[in-house]
């Protein structure tokens, strides 16, 4: 469980995160909606320890691990599919998949992620697997940002925007694989603008605006709020 | 004819000695962001320990070499260990703290190695000269043997890049480092040993280069050009870059020297307007960086 206590982070000069407060569960899907500039990446990215909060306590099951480095959040078992996918276009895309291979952690539950099984889940890429990572379509990077953070064998996941870009059918088969992690016990934490892939998915809905976090619910009480969606995520 | 096939050979050997500097100065910037630019006083420095080491005619230059390269390895760690982390990646602060290296090291070596130019050659048969089996051109062998280390160091570190685990993270480390550190991989070790790697890839140029080029103060800032004018051309971060800059550069530099000696400097800016103009990220480069 991570929990996000009064953080305030900056980028560069601009104040971007203006105290949120916010708990990323164990075994449920998370979403965050917002607008654009709102702070969602932000967020993401002090969660994941690559932006260090000015103040404010991000909590990893207990343990405090604002300020420190991405790579101790990732080996506490967090796992990042950035926006924009960030894959590693100088490597295969084998190479993306196995340069953060880790077993899971003590305690695992649920699928344990090999090569082969992400194969099996995204079929495309074992086709390709010798293909250098900038070769790929959109919807093939973005599937190799998912098997790739998977690979690292996570309890949660983070996911930055993953139907940004992507045709309405591969967006479609995004919202299923999120629900099926979901299913095999993994947290996810779904940082989305796409209200429709948002909503199917969420467990809670968090709802992000000028750096704080301004409404908390359930999908259900969402779509009964349309003042709520209409003043900040216009849909 | 001859003269040609000499000069290209002269161009070959300077290019494999300008690829070592190169390509550890390239793949400094590539995974760190960080521009080296006492890289050059690095090389310089190699060179002159390997004098001291070597101490005259009688010595073995295989020691100096060893030394020569150790100890720049270790200088590079005290850099990146100690000096860098106190710029905080402030990129002006990082050009202006390793620009003051510069001047450090050139007046240590002045004040402990003197202003006189110094030299050593190789040992042995590698020392003396051989007739190539056409035109009868007499060439050195210890240039053979210089551009015949360049080419197993470049694709001994090519091999390393391309196979191995570490050069997977240090590949991906140059796309896109905060992606490595976000998938659990400690990047901070892996800049300590590119750094490392790079100074020593220096100090080991800088022992083979002497027969070559000399050894004087200044001739840190000749290299440093050189190599600058690499990652323009290759790609800043590219090491099949500088394998291809460290090509051009060695032989128009040795061209220009040897048929338009009054406009040799300007010859060898030539390619980098070029470069500037149809490619600026360079032949291998990436437009933008992440």
């Amino acid at each position: 469980m991570i929990e996000v206590e009064d953080v305030h982070t900056y980028r560069g000069l601009n104040y971007v995160l203006q105290g949120v407060d916010l708990t990323i569960p164990d075994q449920q899907c998370t979403v965050l909606l917002g607008r654009n500039g709102m702070g969602k990446t932000t967020l993401v990215e002090t969660v994941m320890g690559l932006l260090r909060p000015r103040t404010g306590n991000v909590r990893l099951d207990g343990r405090e691990v604002a300020g420190r480095p991405s790579y101790e959040v990732a080996r506490h078992g967090v796992a990042l599919v950035p926006q924009g996918r960030h894959i590693f276009r100088s490597l295969s895309v084998e190479e993306n998949l196995t340069l953060g291979a880790r077993p899971p952690l003590e305690g695992h539950t649920g699928t344990t992620w090999t090569l082969d099984m992400v194969y099996e889940l995204f079929p495309n890429l074992g086709d390709r697997r010798k293909n250098g990572g900038g070769q790929l379509s959109g919807g093939e990077q973005q599937m190799l940002a998912i098997g790739r953070a998977l690979m690292t064998n996570p309890r949660l996941l983070l996911m930055d925007e993953p139907s940004e870009g992507l045709a309405p059918v591969i967006v479609d088969r995004v919202g299923d694989i999120v629900a099926q992690l979901r299913g095999e016990g993994l947290g996810v934490f779904l940082v989305e603008q796409n209200y429709a892939l948002a909503v199917r998915s969420a467990d809670t809905v968090n709802i992000l605006a000028s750096g704080t976090v301004v409404w908390r619910g359930t999908p259900a009480e969402l779509d009964a709020a349309p003042d709520v969606r209409e003043t900040h995520l216009g849909v | 004819m001859t003269e040609f096939i000499v000069q290209t050979l002269n161009g070959l050997t300077l290019a494999g000695i300008i690829f070592l500097v190169s390509s550890g100065f390239t793949l400094v910037f590539g995974v760190m962001r960080v521009t080296n630019l006492a890289h050059g006083a690095v090389y310089l420095l190699g060179g002159y320990v390997a004098y001291s080491v070597i101490g005259g005619k009688s010595g073995n230059f295989f020691y100096g070499l060893i030394a020569g390269t150790a100890a720049m390895a270790v200088l590079g760690l005290l850099i990146e260990r100690l000096l860098l982390p106190w710029l905080k990646h402030v990129e002006m602060a990082e050009l202006l703290a390793t620009l003051g290296l510069v001047y450090v090291i050139d007046d240590l070596s002045l004040a402990i190695w003197g202003g006189n130019p110094l030299n050593f050659n190789l040992p042995g048969v590698l020392g003396e000269s051989s007739v190539l089996p056409f035109r009868h051109i007499v060439y050195p062998n210890e240039r053979f043997f210089i551009l015949g280390v360049a080419v197993v160091v470049g694709v001994g570190l090519w091999l390393m890049l391309r196979y191995t685990r570490i050069g997977a993270i240090i590949r991906a480390g140059v796309d896109d480092r905060n992606m490595v550190m976000a998938l659990g991989i400690n990047v901070r070790l892996v800049f300590t040993g590119v750094f490392v790697l790079g100074a020593a890839l220096a100090g080991f140029a800088g022992v083979l280069g002497v027969p070559v080029l000399g050894l004087y103060t200044g001739g840190d800032t000749n290299i440093l050009l050189f190599a600058l004018a690499v990652v323009v051309v290759g790609g800043l971060g590219s090491y099949e870059g500088a394998v291809i800059g460290s090509l051009i550069i060695g032989l128009i530099d040795t061209y220009g020297t040897a048929y338009f000696p009054a406009v040799a400097y300007t010859v060898l800016f030539i390619p980098l307007v070029v470069i500037l103009l149809v490619r600026p990220q360079g032949i291998l480069g990436r437009k933008a960086m992440a």
